[in-house]
């Protein structure tokens, strides 16, 4: 964001190693915003909140990174899924399958084998014993899918409502086929995790989950590290021409399916990343991950807090989650009803989410809730005009008309 | 033989019910673009009101009338679902015509409230809302009569008349609800039951060994009947002619003098209807709880979009093929027909998936496959307009 403003902003500086200079400081800046944060969130937070309301804010801000991966396909690209619970779920499942064969002595296979009569472990559990195969799996194979979807879907330019109907398709496939095989995986009662062991030691255990904890807000500072970084420079760019104007992308000669495959696969790596994290810190992976609802829920954080701004997708994950949870925790059966209104509020007055309300709105809309009006733009006048001048000494005349009597001032303040 | 009639008919029974949920779906979605995912809850609507009809008659009329009850609800099913329809139009979608996106989460929205507005309604909820209602619309238009706000101070009234009618509809509801004959939900979240009427419940023998429900006989030539409605007024009502032109060219319509404001409220509301009558459609083979609509949602969704956008004639296909397929599949029938239960590597493929639920995984999976073929389903709209 900061680089967008230095670069707007920064017309006015003569000379192109100046604007750099600014740039890589705001960067620079930036980077130890997000250090102090994380560090913030590392030492201090654990020190004030109980062990209860650490893990749940643990899992919220595991939340957030997906919700950093949807606002990188659908704030930048314009890419609504709704089927991002698939790559959250996978990676979910990744690391609790490794986990479940890492606690069993050699050669014995998970209980709920037994309850259906299987003897042999299914052959894609077997990578699962190798450790060394499940960290990078639970970002890999997500993102192998969503690639795979993704070049699908695009190939054909399928896009717009088309997309998030597919996708919202391939959701309700995935959840079929974990939930109608208990042979497999355990069907609809998924994979536990916390009663297994990782280094010894209890994953349900105290210093366990703190160490996820540190984990989870390590992966979410890095998350938003990545997309930072993928928006901010000519891919982003890039992303953001796409999500504008498609068919002018193609017109200028770029493929825009290769850019959507890729941050479709980015993003699912992601979504995939924040599922294992989660699972380990709630303590079970179920088919109810790759519900309808959860996913189209997803969307609403990042809408929340405000598309295209990666701050807005993680607040908007926290503020959310924090609400279902107190507000669940007293009226447990209105909150749905305040879910909905969330979503009809989000689209119809707060389109820009609450970081981009902030930034282009709050001013007018305080102002006019105590009845004053807007600010009113105008254009300079025009004896200031910087071009207005140029021409008139281009065309030799020394005094511009006078502004009065030419041009009426033009509102620009009326939202549009 | 006996194998292909009974596997068409349950494929065509199958389709037949994903038809007549699509079809409202076709109209909204194919004619005017927009992606209303509360259809479905406008379904579980038509739904509810059949049950409420069905009790109507029950304790009004007495037993031995109480399976003319369909009579009524068909019609009550759609006009409730169109009401309701007609105000989400009004109230929401409207604002949002361009952005099929937002369209769609707001629209999730009020599918959200609707069902937790069906297990939560009771007498209380009702009168609060009422006063809400006229408290604040009553006010708005009094004021916009009477007073002349600036439009800069138009926010802070609307907040205060929101902040002023929502206290007082609280006050209203709660009152309302001390009383707890009133209190109590009319339906709760538990899933009611509807007893088909007794024509409904046996079945229809053909010849030896094929029965046919008479139930899904039923919905068949309901689907069949609503497809001629639609079908009649589309191409031969002064609305449907107008419906068709704004769906061809929404701007050369309205310079022509077509209202299309109210023609995308007519349109909004008739694919609401059609959604209360798949609710009542439903209704005959299982019971009804609040999330009903979620269960058909996506599946109405894959046939509007296999068939080709703005295509009544493609729906009808697709329906009756992903209910063929999806028969073949989660039945067995394909199990069968292959040759048993140990016939090599083919038959244990199809035998994975010879249940309801993997069946549909291997539908899906076989959608994503045929529009590889044609992108833009089977009938894809012509034009230089078109865009997929």
């Amino acid at each position: 964001m900061s680089d967008m403003t230095t670069e707007t902003s920064g017309t006015e500086t003569p000379g192109i190693t100046a604007k750099a200079e600014q740039s890589g400081l705001a960067k620079r800046w930036e980077l130890l915003i997000v250090v102090a944060i994380t560090l913030i969130f590392l030492f201090l937070v654990p020190a004030f909140i109980s062990g209860f309301r650490l893990g749940l804010l643990g899992r919220f801000l595991s939340l957030a990174i997906v919700a950093l991966g949807i606002d990188l396909i659908w704030g930048f690209t314009g890419l609504l899924s709704l089927g991002h619970g698939i790559f959250f779920a996978l990676g979910g499942y990744a690391i609790a399958m490794n986990l479940q064969l890492n606690t069993l002595p050699e050669g014995a296979i998970p209980d709920f084998f037994s309850l259906y009569g299987v003897s042999q472990l299914p052959w894609f559990w077997q990578p699962c014993y190798s450790s060394g195969f499940s960290p990078v799996a639970i970002f890999l194979i997500p993102s192998i899918i969503a690639g795979l979807l993704g070049y699908l879907v695009f190939r054909n330019r399928i896009r717009g409502v088309y997309f998030s109907i597919l996708t919202q398709a391939a959701l309700v496939v995935f959840f079929n086929f974990f939930n109608g095989q208990q042979k497999l995986i355990n069907g609809t009662n998924g994979l536990k995790t916390n009663t297994t062991e990782l280094f010894g030691m209890s994953v349900g255990g105290n210093v366990m989950q703190f160490y996820f904890y540190c984990a989870t807000v390590v992966f979410l500072a890095l998350a938003y590290l990545l997309c930072r970084w993928l928006t901010s420079g000519r891919f982003g760019r890039m992303l953001i021409a796409i999500r504008d104007d498609e068919n002018r992308v193609r017109f200028s000669g770029y493929d825009p399916t290769a850019f959507k495959v890729l941050v479709f696969a980015v993003s699912g790596g992601i979504a995939g990343i924040a599922g294992a994290l989660y699972t380990v810190q709630s303590g079970i992976v179920s088919p109810q991950y790759m519900s309808i609802a959860f996913s189209i829920e997803m969307v609403i954080w990042v809408a929340v807090g405000g598309r295209a701004s990666l701050v807005g997708a993680i607040v908007g994950a926290l503020v959310v989650n924090w609400g279902k949870t107190l507000l669940s925790e007293q009226y447990p059966d209105i909150w749905l009803f305040f879910q909905g209104a969330l979503f009809l509020i989000v689209v119809t007055v707060l389109p820009d989410g609450i970081i981009g309300w902030f930034r282009y709105r709050a001013k007018d809309d305080l102002r006019s809730l105590f009845g004053k009006p807007p600010v009113v733009a105008t254009y300079p006048r025009l004896e200031v005009d910087e071009t207005v001048r140029q021409e008139a000494d281009l065309y030799g005349k020394t005094q511009p008309v006078d502004p009065t009597t030419s041009t009426a001032p033009i509102k620009s303040g009326e939202n549009s | 033989m006996n194998t292909l009639i009974t596997t068409l008919f349950n494929g065509v029974s199958i389709g037949t019910v994903l038809l007549i949920v699509a079809l409202g779906l076709a109209i909204v979605f194919g004619l005017m673009g927009v992606i209303n995912l509360a259809h479905g809850e406008l379904m579980m609507l038509g739904a509810y009101t059949t049950y409420v009809v069905q009790n109507g008659f029950k304790t009004y009329l007495g037993t031995e009338s109480q399976g003319l009850y369909i009579w009524a609800a068909i019609p009550l099913s759609f006009v409730v679902a169109a009401l309701v329809g007609l105000a989400l139009e009004r109230g929401v979608i409207r604002f949002l015509y361009g952005r099929p996106l937002e369209t769609l989460l707001a629209t999730w929205g009020v599918s959200l409230i609707l069902r937790q507005f069906v297990r939560s309604v009771s007498w209380g909820m009702v009168g609060g809302l009422l006063a809400f209602c006229g408290l604040f619309f009553g006010g708005k238009w009094l004021l916009g009569k009477s007073a002349r706000i600036p439009s800069y101070r138009q926010n802070l009234v609307t907040t205060g008349l929101f902040l002023l009618s929502g206290a007082i509809a609280w006050f209203v509801g709660s009152n309302i609800n001390n009383d707890p004959q009133l209190a109590r939900p009319w339906f709760s979240a538990r899933n009611v039951d509807v007893t088909a009427p007794g024509w409904l419940q046996g079945s229809i023998r053909v010849t030896a060994g094929i029965q046919f429900p008479a139930s899904r006989l039923f919905i068949i030539v309901l689907t069949l009947l609503c497809l001629l409605g639609v079908y009649l007024f589309l191409q031969k009502s002064a609305w449907g002619l107008r419906i068709r032109s704004v769906t061809q060219n929404r701007d050369m319509s309205a310079c022509l003098g077509i209202p299309t404001a109210q023609v995308d409220a007519v349109t909004f509301a008739l694919g609401s209807g059609l959604a209360g009558v798949a609710g009542f459609a439903v209704t005959l083979l299982g019971s009804v709880g609040p999330n009903l609509g979620v269960n058909y949602i996506v599946d109405a969704f894959m046939v509007v979009v296999v068939g080709g956008v703005g295509n009544l004639l493609g729906s009808v296909i697709a329906a009756l093929g992903i209910g063929i397929v999806t028969y073949l599949l989660g039945s067995g029938t394909m199990v069968r027909l292959l040759g048993g239960a140990d016939g090599g590597a083919v038959v244990s493929f199809f035998d994975f998936f010879a249940t309801t639920s993997m069946a549909k995984v291997m539908v899906f999976a076989l959608i994503i496959l045929f529009l590889q073929v044609r992108p833009a389903g089977l009938f894809p709209p012509k034009g230089r307009s078109a865009e997929v």
